[in-house]
């Protein structure tokens, strides 16, 4: 298991180059959705209308951020459970984005598309809310004021720890860990 | 009769939850890391390692553990010689969730079921709490308090078994749930198990299971021998910290166990994330 530094916007050569269970330190601009924003970001694409921000090489972080303290770019900011994603996600990889952050399983679908659009489903500490938070230097809401922790953010990321989960090999660090480490009676 | 001033309460409350959204409890620290000195899979070890430093870094710096600051759950018993003086002891409680969650910058979590809005400004910061209240003797009033995430409350599952499933088919139930629910309830995870009673209370024992100190003994030895080896079967199912595979899925098992009817056997299973929020207060 390799261990990389990325730099976002993210190209094909880069997540070629990823395996299942390699640890990433992420730097750059990550924009933040969760099921609300997903549900409008796809309904433009498919009217064929412009996104609130680039999609190509993007990587959307799956988070509902704490109201930042007075001084602070963010409050703590780790990954939501991924699942709620998964009917969104292959059309956002169709159209460009490289890179997903979440937690927990994905769909084969979104595995398929992972596979089919060279992208990479990364998995971040769920619960380390307030670790995660201080990689972030600067965050800006960019679209859908109203849906307040659920609004669609640019953020600055610097070295932010990621693992690898799934690949576009078809490879997935849940079943490779779970079956090394399964005691079957 | 006691009387107990509606501020002391809303105070109190505001108070435990301030320090609840940063600060593990020392209980859940221990046990997370035993996990990782115990943890065979060096995945799951950084795992545990930086939800450690994470809570070192949320105490020292006052951030909230977790994104997710829960919904507000309480269980209260409140004494029968206890009168509350300047309001009602269910608006104290929901008026010190209110200042806690906006004094320590915890998310407001709560929305309307369907048009999924937040009740922020219509009902209140992250309101209304979850109380579940009892009656007891005496003049004080007892508060237990947790914050509870939607991850693992999405994972959670119930179940009213024929009589004949037993042991065996308790103990292969919460094996299935905790199985389907892999990495997403963020584990090591800690296990509510409710038994018996009926339906709603079997799923209030499973909730108020998460509440005991990890590592403290059940006190009935049946219990304790049914927690220790449904905690073997769990940690046999290879799941690890996040997900990731490891040995170290559950840090507990908890079993409250109530009589039942003699047609049925209620199982609840009530999962809470290795970010177990909680604490107990008497005034």
């Amino acid at each position: 298991m390799a261990q990389y530094t990325l730099t976002t916007p993210l190209t094909s050569e880069d997540t070629k180059k990823l395996k299942a269970g390699d640890t990433v330190l992420l730097n750059g601009t990550l924009f933040t959705a969760r099921d609300a924003a997903h549900k409008r970001l796809v309904e433009l694409i498919e009217k064929g209308e412009e996104l609130p921000f680039d999609i190509n090489g993007s990587v959307i972080y799956f988070v509902g951020p704490t109201p930042p303290k007075p001084g602070d770019p963010i409050g703590s900011a780790g990954p939501t459970t991924s699942y709620r994603m998964d009917s969104f996600s292959p059309t956002m990889l169709k159209h460009g984005s490289k890179g997903m952050i979440g937690k927990g399983k994905r769909s084969q679908e979104v595995k398929d598309a992972c596979v089919k659009y060279d992208g990479i489903y990364f998995g971040a500490t769920g619960g380390a809310g307030a670790l995660l938070g201080k990689q972030i230097t600067s965050a800006e809401v960019i679209a859908y004021p109203e849906l307040g922790p659920e609004a669609v953010r640019k953020i600055t990321v610097k070295d932010f720890p990621v693992t690898v989960i799934n690949d576009t090999y078809g490879n997935d660090l849940y079943e490779q860990g779970r079956a090394e480490y399964e005691v079957k009676d | 009769m006691r009387e107990i001033e509606f501020d002391v309460i809303v105070k109190a409350v505001r108070d435990i939850i301030v320090h609840c959204g940063t600060d593990l409890p020392q209980d859940t620290y221990d046990a997370l890391k035993e996990a990782m000195e115990n943890e065979k899979s060096p995945v799951s070890r950084e795992v545990i390692r930086q939800i450690l430093e994470n809570a070192n870094i949320a105490k020292s710096e006052k951030r909230p553990l977790c994104q997710d600051t829960g919904l507000a759950v309480f269980f209260v018993k409140v004494g029968d010689e206890v009168k509350i003086k300047g309001g009602l002891l269910k608006d104290a409680i929901n008026q010190g969730t209110e200042q806690g969650y906006r004094d320590a910058y915890l998310r407001a979590s709560t929305c309307e079921p369907f048009s999924r809005a937040n009740l922020k400004d219509k009902i209140g910061y992250n309101l209304p709490a979850i109380i579940h209240f009892d009656i007891v003797e005496g003049d004080k009033i007892d508060i237990e308090y947790a914050a509870k995430g939607g991850g693992s409350e999405n994972v959670s599952r119930a179940k009213v078994f024929p009589p004949a499933a037993g042991k065996d088919g308790i103990v292969e139930y919460v094996k299935e749930v905790i199985s389907d629910a892999g990495g997403n309830p963020c584990p090591p995870i800690t296990v509510g198990v409710g038994i018996g009673g009926t339906f709603e209370k079997a799923v209030i024992s499973s909730k108020h299971a998460l509440f005991r100190d990890i590592g403290t003994k059940n006190p009935d030895p049946e219990l304790d021998e049914l927690e220790q080896r449904i905690l073997t079967e769990i940690n046999k199912l290879g799941i690890g910290a996040m997900g990731m595979g490891g040995t170290k899925t559950a840090l507990a098992v908890h079993i409250e166990a109530n009589p039942c009817h003699i047609a049925s056997l209620p199982v609840s299973v009530n999962v809470q994330c290795h970010s177990s929020r909680h604490t107990h207060i008497t005034i």
